[in-house]
């Protein structure tokens, strides 16, 4: 038989329902490969080894006798920010030790009423905080991507690097994800696979550890197009549980995919041509400009003049929201608790504890940002230039432009430990540069792989949509993925 | 705008976060150079510009008052680390 994990999600669906191997079975290949990569690749937090089994053996059922879901016996990694009842959900932060909540998060409860099968839960930077997957409790993720040659351990990006680098290692069959800066698009990109941020209002919030909550929105990570718009399709929906949530009916994503870019107008935003950009991003964003050419798609040089300012309104915008939401973790209603000579101590030393640097640094600065005295300089100056922001691509919109294509990173994967990095956060704050943006304006993006460094590490690009308009960014990215042509597989040596 | 170690003190107070003495410095250091980076916002005309409360145009939906949900305080206090007939236990506040 073949390596059921190679399959992508629509190939695995296929083979359930034609009866080719059951839920068991796949579920069964899927553990397996967890067992032996995990050691190495450190993508899960926690394997639900029982419940997944469990799950599978229901969904063997319900393929042999009727009311299979669209979802029906796929078995999923979940990252370890959605509430999952009696299941590990602790952010990857140590303050939230042994936490098992009683409720299960709207997103994956629509992925259980599809029939999805649940692996376990996915590591990630804490709290959603990196771009590396350094951050977390349970220590990095390694990328299963290596460079041409070598053996050094590179990240997979973040913060959802557990759920990027399982997708990419087959140890799901596609993961979901959260974005409040990049955290999507930015780890598919450097590991070949697939990751789409929707609009904001699109997936609900509710159960979902809160990071910055007008900027925070689940999404999926897959290996192809086809497989995170079938992800999407089940993620999304109204639900009265987020008062920000969109009462919109959901298309089905997957029916989108092959429409292609005939008749389209993609924009090319001119500021997105960072100094210092790597020849081999200019190369690949180039690339993609032909490609959409040669499928019918007009181009159209647009200005967004406010995009150097996304990513320092984004770094007052979500630490003010995390301080605000972070504020609950204080040691008494869950988690780690440290004793001190009165409560404040208690709260003080707990917080210390229990919260790793990055998040103190973001809690530290949230709280300032919005101090006595500083909040106009800071939080509402910094509200006012995200207006200006979503402007520039309402105005981009309005003239004609259908979708927008822009390099999804500034580089490749880079070390883990990369000292550059880790002596100054600016630095590492920029691998977000080219999907901040979508963020502060609440669009939806997708990252697709597109093509490979001189070093044979995965590039991707990213399309920009309109409001609600997934649909087009799946067409679009179908075609990117078409063109380039190129099998993402990394090499396993794990 | 810079912040001196005094004001490093008082935001660790604010967050409810230890600051221990030896560790102002870093935090010092960490908060100017996030705060240098921002400081080019102050290059935008915002002059007019409303500041953004919601990126969909959208009124917060209101619902009902009335109970939907409760009723089980054990679920409630389930993962606290330490509790009491349902209560939250934390050390006294009162003298």
């Amino acid at each position: 038989m073949t390596d059921l994990t190679k399959l992508t999600l629509a190939a695995a669906r296929k083979g359930l329902a034609d009866k080719a191997f059951s839920a068991t079975e796949l579920t069964g290949a899927y553990l397996s490969a967890i067992d032996a990569a995990n050691p190495k690749l450190n993508a899960y937090v926690a394997i639900t080894r029982e419940k997944a089994l469990e799950d599978a053996a229901v969904s063997d059922k319900r393929l042999a006798n009727g009311g299979a879901g669209p979802l029906e016996g796929i078995p999923l990694g979940i990252k370890d920010l959605f509430g999952t009842q009696g299941v590990h959900t602790q952010a990857a932060s140590h303050i939230l030790d042994g936490f098992k909540p009683e409720y299960e998060s709207t997103v994956t409860a629509n992925l259980w009423r599809d029939g999805a099968v649940m692996l376990g839960k996915l590591n990630m930077d804490e709290f959603a905080m990196g771009s590396s997957n350094e951050t977390s409790y349970y220590g990095p993720v390694v990328n299963p991507w290596r460079s041409n040659g070598s053996n050094a351990q590179l990240v997979p990006g973040g913060s959802s690097g557990g759920s990027a680098a399982a997708v990419s290692a087959w140890l799901c069959a596609a993961a979901t994800a959260t974005d409040t800066g990049g955290s999507i698009r930015q780890p598919a990109a450097f590991t070949g696979t697939v990751g789409i941020k929707p609009t904001y209002g699109r997936c609900s919030r509710w159960g979902v550890v809160a990071f910055a909550s007008s900027l925070d929105q689940a999404g999926p990570i897959a290996r192809t197009v086809e497989d995170a718009a079938i992800m999407l399709t089940s993620m999304s929906g109204f639900d009265a549980k987020d008062s920000t949530s969109v009462d919109l009916a959901v298309p089905d994503f997957a029916a989108a995919v092959e429409r292609g870019v005939k008749g389209l107008t993609i924009g090319i935003p001119r500021e997105y041509r960072m100094d210092g950009m790597p020849d081999e991003i200019e190369a690949l964003w180039k690339q993609g400009i032909d490609w959409m050419v040669a499928e019918g798609a007009t181009i159209k040089d647009i200005s967004l003049p406010h995009t150097k300012y996304a990513l320092p309104a984004y770094y007052i915008v979500a630490p003010a929201e995390a301080s605000s939401n972070l504020a609950r973790y204080d040691g008494v209603k869950y988690g780690l608790r440290v004793t001190g000579k009165d409560i404040t101590d208690m709260y003080e030393l707990t917080r210390a504890k229990g919260f790793g640097a990055e998040v103190r640094r973001r809690l530290m600065i949230g709280t300032y940002v919005l101090s006595a005295g500083y909040y106009d300089a800071y939080y509402v100056r910094a509200q006012k230039v995200r207006t200006l922001i979503k402007r520039d691509f309402e105005l981009a919109f309005a003239d004609g432009v259908d979708a927008i294509l822009t390099p999804a990173t500034p580089s490749a994967a880079f070390g883990v430990g990369d000292e550059d990095m880790s002596a100054d956060p600016v630095k590492m704050y920029l691998n977000d540069i080219f999907t901040v943006t979508v963020n502060m304006a609440g669009l939806p993006g997708i990252a697709v792989p597109a093509g490979k460094d001189a070093a044979g590490l995965p590039l991707g690009l990213q399309l920009i949509g309109k409001p609600f308009d997934e649909e087009t960014l799946f067409a679009a990215g179908r075609v990117i993925e078409r063109s380039a042509a190129i099998d993402f597989s990394p090499a396993k040596w794990w | 705008m810079s912040v001196d170690a005094a004001t490093v003190k008082r935001i660790g107070r604010l967050a409810r976060i230890r600051v221990e003495e030896n560790e102002v410095e870093k935090y010092q250091g960490e908060i100017n150079a996030i705060l240098g980076f921002v400081e080019q916002l102050d290059e935008v005309d915002v002059t007019g510009v409303e500041p953004m409360t919601s990126v969909t145009p959208m009124q917060l939906r209101r619902r009902d008052d009335v109970v939907t949900d409760g009723g089980y305080p054990e679920k409630v206090v389930a993962n606290a680390p330490l509790t009491e007939d349902n209560f939250f236990m934390v050390p006294k506040v009162i003298e």
